[in-house]
């Protein structure tokens, strides 16, 4: 723990790690306690002003949708089920990819080569398209869009993972702890694993905005989130078809969506300086 | 070489055919049929159907009848748009795709490769800065908004482009489209130009090449450029497929009668067959755009060995 207090330490003075992180901390918290603060509520259909601009004073700060809905309580939901979906997401990629590379890396030789001709093929598939036709062939589900997602996003974390096992495994802490008896799933998740944090903190961040993508690129072509549940790929949706009369409802979330995803990008790079992590998917 | 691409071509062939199992299998894994509807039909008209599309066979023979008339090119019967083939359909709509794809494909690594460069040989300037904001704002902007932003703003408030897809309007109608696919690939691709510029240019057979007095441009363009490509090259792969996923979403923002509008269009009407021969006509054009990419890597980088 004092590591991490250390390295939290360090990593304030630079602003690309402080201000985008400081700016995602202050949506998530804007997103989860704001709605409650709103007097209306995501479902409620106010007949009396569809399709109202943004006003502060009028009740409905973001305006109105299509049916009347709050867009403010809406945007604020579907940023809460877009981070959700995408935290969820790379939490599932994070331990397949971790667990994947580490043993490749760590077990080596004949294992090492099949799990990455896996990790090849694997690669070379249009799994967005397979993400599609999974959500065409079952019922939207919420769980499937995390398991799907995730599911992609794991071969980077793989790939990387692997590399850096490959050197860590020749180190003398390693072998000091092959020689004493320990075993070799101990070793990989005791020893192993806490040497792979930096990368992963790097790699994790960048999955993340990756993740939204796909979520809200699902949500948007209708195959995501199902009404009256909303995400921020589904509001832009319901923006598009409202452009002309209504720029706020396309204009709102789609800012705040690239805003989030700006954030992640910025947060990531700035990580990736920090850690010095110098390979590249 | 030739075995080498032999060879490959050979490799992409699992590839291929895991895409189509598992989206077979999917498809086939699918909770009640293609034809349940709220009419319920006579059990002899259920058979009928079934018998008519086959579906009545064991899975594994539904899967070489499918597979074998894949090979030779037909893709089965729309179940959505009777009376056409899934490969009359996707031949149909595969070249305005193509036009799309490709020329957002060329616009992005002109630009690209143009702006990252600029941006390398002027490090930490002012340009370099502008440049790199902008290339971060493009790869933080999806596809989708990006698209009707363009629209709302070019086509709907200042009317300079127009915003839809009709016969009358030529090749102007193409512009947006195209400018809105290819802007995360700008921005992304001058990220790696300027990176492995960067790099290029500060290593020591540039320094010689300065030293006996050549100009920035000469070095640029004969000394610099090609290294520096590599990395653009193999991130042509993933270019590839991010423009193809784009293009579902630009073609259906625009109206623009391609692939990606079928596809969709066909995903919400549960339309199997033609939503499963599109997704193996992509996985094809993947596979073998990657094949494409390494041969061309080989070329540019002859440190690459074809073993």
């Amino acid at each position: 723990m004092i590591a991490l207090t250390q390295i939290a330490g360090r990593a304030r003075g630079n602003y690309a790690i402080t201000v985008s992180g400081g700016i995602l901390a202050a949506i998530a918290v804007i997103a989860i306690v704001a709605p409650w603060l709103s007097p209306n509520d995501y479902l409620h259909t106010d007949f009396d002003n569809i399709l109202s601009s943004p006003r502060f004073g009028g009740g409905h700060w973001f305006g109105t949708d299509d049916l009347g809905r709050d867009l403010f309580v809406r945007t604020m939901m579907g940023i809460q089920v877009t981070l959700l979906v995408a935290l969820v997401a790379s939490f599932v990629s994070l331990v397949i990819g971790v667990l994947y590379g580490a043993i490749a890396g760590y077990v080596g030789g004949r294992v090492d080569a099949v799990m990455m001709r896996i990790v090849d093929t694997l690669y070379a598939l249009p799994f967005i398209f397979i993400v599609i036709l999974l959500m065409v062939v079952f019922e939207r589900n919420f769980l499937l869009i995390f398991v799907a997602i995730g599911a992609i996003n794991w071969l980077d974390m793989a790939r990387i993972v692997r590399g850096q096992t490959l050197s860590l495994r020749e180190k003398e802490f390693i072998e000091a702890a092959r020689l004493t008896g320990v075993s070799t799933f101990r070793i990989i998740v005791r020893h192993i694993a806490p040497n792979l944090i930096g990368v992963v903190v790097v790699y994790v961040t960048l999955t993340i905005p990756q993740a939204i993508l796909v979520e809200s690129f699902l949500s948007f072509l209708g195959l995501g989130i199902q009404e009256p549940q909303t995400s921020l790929g589904a509001l832009v949706d319901a923006g598009v078809n409202q452009k002309e009369s209504a720029s706020w409802m396309l204009l709102i979330p789609g800012g705040l969506l690239a805003l989030i995803l700006m954030c992640f990008n910025f947060l990531g790079d700035g990580l990736r300086d920090f850690f010095d992590a110098r390979q590249s998917p | 070489m030739a075995q080498y691409t032999l060879r490959r071509l050979l490799g992409a062939i699992p590839t291929l055919l895991l895409v189509v199992v598992l989206a077979f299998l999917l498809v086939h894994a699918a909770p009640g049929g293609p034809f349940d509807s709220e009419r319920v039909l006579p059990a002899e008209i259920e058979a009928n159907i079934a018998a008519y599309y086959h579906l009545d066979e064991p899975l594994p023979q539904q899967f070489i009848r499918y597979l074998s008339n894949a090979v030779r090119g037909d893709l089965g019967p729309s179940y959505r748009y009777r009376d056409y083939r899934v490969s009359e359909l996707i031949a149909a709509a595969l070249p305005i795709s193509i036009l799309l794809g490709a020329l957002a494909m060329l616009l992005a690594v002109v630009i690209g490769v143009g702006a990252g460069t600029i941006a390398a040989l002027r490090q930490n300037s002012i340009v370099d800065r502008v440049v790199m904001a902008f290339a971060m704002t493009g790869i933080s902007i999806p596809v989708f908004v990006i698209a009707p932003v363009l629209v709302l703003f070019l086509a709907v408030k200042l009317n300079w482009l127009p915003a839809g897809w009709s016969a009358t309007t030529g090749a102007s109608r193409l512009l947006l489209p195209v400018v809105a696919l290819a802007l995360p690939q700008i921005a992304y691709i001058a990220r790696l130009t300027r990176a492995s510029m960067i790099e290029v240019l500060n290593s020591a057979y540039i320094r010689t090449a300065r030293a006996q007095g050549l100009g920035t441009y000469a070095i640029v363009r004969y000394h610099a450029l090609k290294p520096a490509m590599l990395p653009v090259v193999s991130y042509m792969g993933p270019a590839i497929a991010a423009i193809l996923t784009g293009s579902v979403v630009v073609e259906q923002i625009f109206g623009i009668p391609g692939v990606g509008q079928f596809f969709v269009t066909g995903a919400l009407n549960r339309d199997y067959t033609l939503v499963l021969g599109i997704v193996i006509v992509y996985a094809a054009l993947v596979v073998s755009m990657n094949l494409v990419v390494d041969l061309i890597y080989g070329v540019i980088d002859p440190r690459v060995r074809y073993r």
